[in-house]
């Protein structure tokens, strides 16, 4: 595998800002009706010009912060030009490392830990720059729509290009770098990845230092993945017949799994990049990029290293819970009702985490409350429901999100650490089954088997210590007789 | 006044009058339109006249306002404005079929200011097609005449507006300036035009020609108004992000009332090389009036060879720019409309811009798509951008020894038409003495200095930026050499 070579260009819209990039029109279109969220100038209307988001700027220095790369002194904005209907101006306001412009910023870096290892990706550069509309076709395809429909709704929200160097080399390290830039830019609360279309990944591709092929559009980790995986198949399989790869851009269909051509790429594209004349440079300042560094939230290395001081996990259990800031921050608001940590750690990653994927819920659709498992752990710890209860219950909680404690009590699922109710029980069962009796007499570990019965009758609610020692008396009781 | 009267008066003179009378603006307005309607069919200035109907409505309002004792400045003046800046509700064309039926459905900044100060828009000037021409010729519906002499254009591209005013169809004008295009009419039409410093009058709203060189500029018969209507629109405007910051309004009139009572002596530079190439008689006149003024403020030759290359530099910077500016007219979500059942949009977006754009737009875009490509931009607009640079500093220099630059508005009397639009490089070479100002950043006004036999010849001064006052300033000392000196056009 060692002659792969992946390079990453993700698109990720800053959905931290209220409006638009440019404009004043409300950022939040999702689901809205279509061109509703549209003015003159996101509309490209003659005679209008573009007002840079100030804040965006702070986001994008924020994501440049946190990827270590080298803020430019000035911030320029260029024009991209080429003709495409969801394209208001047929040009795309952008950013460029070419004569009197700059990128945003550029040399960064991410380190991750793979299978233990550490593994550096070189970040090559960051651009701020617009979205364009939204088109859509009535059939859902482009090949069968008889039409096409325009929607401006989403022209002009703020995107972040972050492009890497190509120093991927497996389709999982491209799983394990994005999972880490989602996790950062989370954290940094500039995005929020579970809004649909948010996050954008192009990847190229070469193996043994041929034609770079480009995959246009992937919408999740996953398919960068698989799409990566098939690609290198598709390469490799041709490298071995004597073929040789085209240089070329392909669209990942996430329906067949399969690249397809979408274009033959003989010659670099010319888009005409020049200064947008609209929006002069502006000069940032090293004060500004203090008070950012200063405003910036913890990021998750630093979560991770802050759970082990303060909560006394271990770097196993914090990196799992940091992986992913929903299950992290679920952690720390549950730890402000439950202080046996660990014990919250591993209920959280293993059964907890186990039902959340096995419903597909996404992190925003979550019902369950951290006080919800803060509560169920204080049930166990005081001895009223067991442990079998608690998996049992588990998959309701996480559903549901219903309180563990009502949930018990409606479906009288606590434990029975009466007595007399249990002698009770323990009587019947023994009576009911004199071979076990028998058994149990003459061998002592046979009492097992009558604990089991007496946790099947009991739906497994029976205090197990008890259960022994009324079991016990029991049998003395036999013998006596 | 008499109707006649009425129709030449300056802007400042019924001010006075409707401030003691506000009733009076209705009489004026009905004028204006009877003016209009005497020389529009001749001159042809407008593309869109608004009803005089809905004209007084409004001006019915404005007297209402004034009554109740509101402080309008420009209350109830017939303002015509080039058909490039966007009046909501009022269709703005660009002169080009590409926008014949385009209603913007904002303001422009500079139009909602005329509108808060109580002046009244009559009407959309005609220009050349996107501001693209300097004799208005290229204009997709007709050309405008000059009031002058018939058979001659009014130069461009606000030529429009600079022969409403000449024609008395209006008394106060917005034009538009990229590189000569408020100044040049107003030199061939006997009219004042002023380029101001890029920067100073907001953009939001002007239909970009070249984004780095535009800049609305005010248009009248004297150089009172041509203050008076600068105060109005000079103001910092947060939606254009190259508006100057600045704090409230500037009172130009009141400044140069202040300037020619203090009388201060200017200094002036005579760029020699600016003075190169005139038509005799042109030169005849200026000389005879920059002689006049030199004799009460201190002239100097100087020499500024790189200006030679302001012109080549200009048109690669504009039509680098208009190339990208252009690209938005598509016809998808306005302009012009095409049958577009069963066809690709590359079909659709080719047949709208054949279609909608007329010759000399579609070269400029043409070569300002080449001049931006991969592997000339190095080449061109790099080199153009450097030029623009070489200039910017070279005039600083001289700013720093004298106030103001004096130099020809245009080389020539106004062509006739068809004359001048045959000849690329008579048309180009047109503009030779405006460029250098968009180029640079400065202001620049145009002032009437004489006829030519009968042909209005205009002089140009450029400042630093920011120094319109002076410019106002050394406008009125001309006008006031030249009192006497017919300004009505035979018309
Ligand atoms: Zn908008």
């Amino acid at each position: 595998m060692g002659d792969v070579r992946i390079g990453l260009e993700i698109h990720v819209q800053i959905t931290a800002l209220k409006t638009k990039l440019f404009c004043p029109c409300p950022a939040d279109y999702r689901g809205k009706e279509p061109n509703s969220h549209v003015c003159p100038v996101c509309l490209g209307l003659p005679g209008v010009l573009p007002v840079i988001n100030r804040d965006a700027v702070k986001y994008a220095a924020m994501v440049a912060i946190a990827l270590n790369c080298k803020i430019s002194d000035r911030l320029v904005f260029v024009r991209k030009h080429y003709f495409y209907p969801d394209m208001p101006k047929n040009y795309q306001i952008s950013q460029y490392d070419g004569v009197g412009s700059t990128p945003f910023c550029r040399e960064g870096f991410l380190k991750l830990t793979i299978n233990g290892h550490e593994k550096i990706v070189r970040i090559r550069r960051i651009n701020i720059e617009e979205d364009p509309g939204r088109i859509t076709y009535p059939t859902g395809d482009i090949a069968t729509s008889p039409y096409s429909l325009i929607d401006y709704n989403r022209a002009g929200i703020a995107l972040l290009e972050i492009v890497t160097e190509p120093d991927i080399e497996s389709p999982q390290e491209a799983r394990a770098f994005l999972t880490k830039l989602i996790n950062i830019l989370e954290h940094l609360g500039v995005t929020d990845t579970s809004l649909e279309g948010s996050f954008r990944v192009d990847a190229n591709i070469s193996l043994g230092g041929g034609s770079r092929v480009e995959i246009k559009n992937i919408g999740s980790i996953k398919d960068v993945e698989r799409a990566l995986a098939y690609e290198i198949l598709r390469q490799r399989t041709i490298i071995e017949r004597g073929g040789i790869v085209r240089r070329e851009t392909r669209h990942w269909d996430p329906v067949r799994k399969v690249t397809i051509t979408l274009r033959a790429k003989e010659v670099e594209e010319d888009y005409r990049y020049f200064p947008d004349p609209d929006l002069p440079p502006v000069r940032i300042t090293s004060e500004f990029i203090v008070s950012v560094r200063r405003s910036m939230p913890e990021l998750p290395d630093m979560r991770i290293e802050r759970f082990m001081k303060q909560y006394g996990l271990d770097r196993y259990h914090s990196t799992v819970l940091v992986s992913q800031k929903w299950l992290a921050d679920f952690f720390e608001e549950a730890a402000k009702h439950y202080t046996r940590y660990k014990k919250l750690a591993d209920i959280l990653i293993t059964d907890f985490l186990r039902w959340v994927n096995e419903y597909g819920i996404k992190p925003h659709e979550l019902r369950a409350r951290p006080i919800h498992i803060a509560r169920l752990l204080e049930l166990l710890d005081k001895g009223l429901i067991s442990i079998k209860i608690a998996k049992e219950i588990m998959p309701e909680i996480v559903r549901s999100g219903s309180d563990p404690e009502k949930l018990i009590r409606t479906r009288g699922l606590l434990r029975i650490t009466n007595r007399d109710e249990l002698q009770q029980i323990v009587r019947e069962v023994m009576r009911s089954n004199p071979k076990a009796v028998e058994d149990a007499l003459r061998n002592p570990r046979a009492i097992n088997y009558i604990v089991g019965l007496v946790m099947k009758r009991t739906r497994g609610r029976a205090d197990p210590k008890l259960t022994i020692e009324l079991i016990k008396n029991e049998l003395q009781r036999y013998k006596a007789s | 006044m008499t109707k006649l009267d009425y129709v030449y008066a300056s802007a400042t003179e019924l001010l006075t009058y409707f401030r003691s009378d506000p009733d009076k603006i209705l009489d004026y307005l009905e004028a204006i339109y009877d003016r209009i309607r005497k020389v529009e069919a001749k001159v042809r200035s407008y593309i869109t006249l608004r009803s005089r109907e809905e004209v007084e409505r409004e001006a019915e309002n404005v007297v209402k306002r004034l009554k109740q004792g509101e402080d309008l400045a420009l209350a109830g003046i017939a303002v015509a404005v080039k058909d490039n800046i966007s009046t909501r509700g009022i269709r703005t064309t660009c002169a080009s079929r590409m926008l014949e039926n385009y209603v913007p459905p904002y303001d422009a900044t500079a139009v909602k200011l005329l509108k808060e100060s109580g002046a009244v828009i009559i009407g959309k000037t005609n220009m050349d097609e996107f501001a693209m021409g300097s004799t208005t010729e290229t204009s997709a519906f007709f050309p405008t005449r000059n009031p002058w002499d018939l058979e001659r254009v009014p130069g461009g591209s606000s030529g429009g507006s600079a022969a409403a005013l000449a024609a008395g169809e209006a008394s106060l004008a917005l034009g538009s300036d990229t590189g000569g295009s408020v100044r040049c009419p107003a030199a061939f039409t006997a009219t004042v035009g002023l380029k101001p410093t890029y920067g100073l009058v907001s953009r939001f709203g002007l239909i970009a020609y070249a984004s780095s060189l535009d800049q609305i500029g005010p248009m009248a018969r004297t150089i009172a108004d041509v203050a008076l209507l600068l105060s109005v629109i000079a103001v910092h405007d947060p939606k254009d992000s190259t508006s100057i910051p600045r704090n409230g309004k500037t009172d130009y009139y009141f400044k140069l009332e202040e300037l020619m009572s203090s009388r201060p002596r200017l200094r002036i530079a005579v760029v020699k090389e600016l003075w190169r190439g005139l038509e005799e008689d042109v030169e005849r006149v200026l000389h005879r009036i920059l002689d006049r003024i030199c004799g009460e403020h201190t002239c100097d030759e100087v020499s500024i060879p790189i200006t030679r290359y302001a012109l080549p530099a200009y048109y690669i910077i504009a039509m680098a720019e208009a190339s990208s500016n252009l690209a938005r007219y598509d016809g998808l979500r306005y302009g012009l409309h095409v049958d577009v059942e069963g066809r690709s949009w590359i079909e659709v977006f080719t047949e709208v811009r054949s279609r909608g754009f007329g010759f000399e737009v579609k070269k400029r875009i043409a070569l300002g798509a080449f001049i931006l490509s991969a592997g000339y931009q190095e080449q061109y607009y790099i080199r153009a951008l450097r030029v623009r640079r070489l200039l910017k500093n070279e005039f600083d220099r001289v700013f720093k020894r004298f106030d103001l630059v004096a130099l020809p508005s245009m080389p020539i009397k106004p062509p006739r038409l068809g004359e001048a639009i045959t000849d690329p490089i008579k048309l180009y070479t047109m503009d030779i003495d405006t460029v250098i100002a968009n180029l640079i950043g400065s202001p620049a006004i145009s002032v009437p200095a004489g006829l030519a036999a009968t042909l209005p010849v205009g002089i140009q001064f450029m400042g630093p930026p920011l120094s319109e006052e002076k410019l106002l300033y050394a406008g009125a000392l001309v006008e006031e050499l030249r009192r006497g000196a017919a300004l009505k056009p035979p018309i």
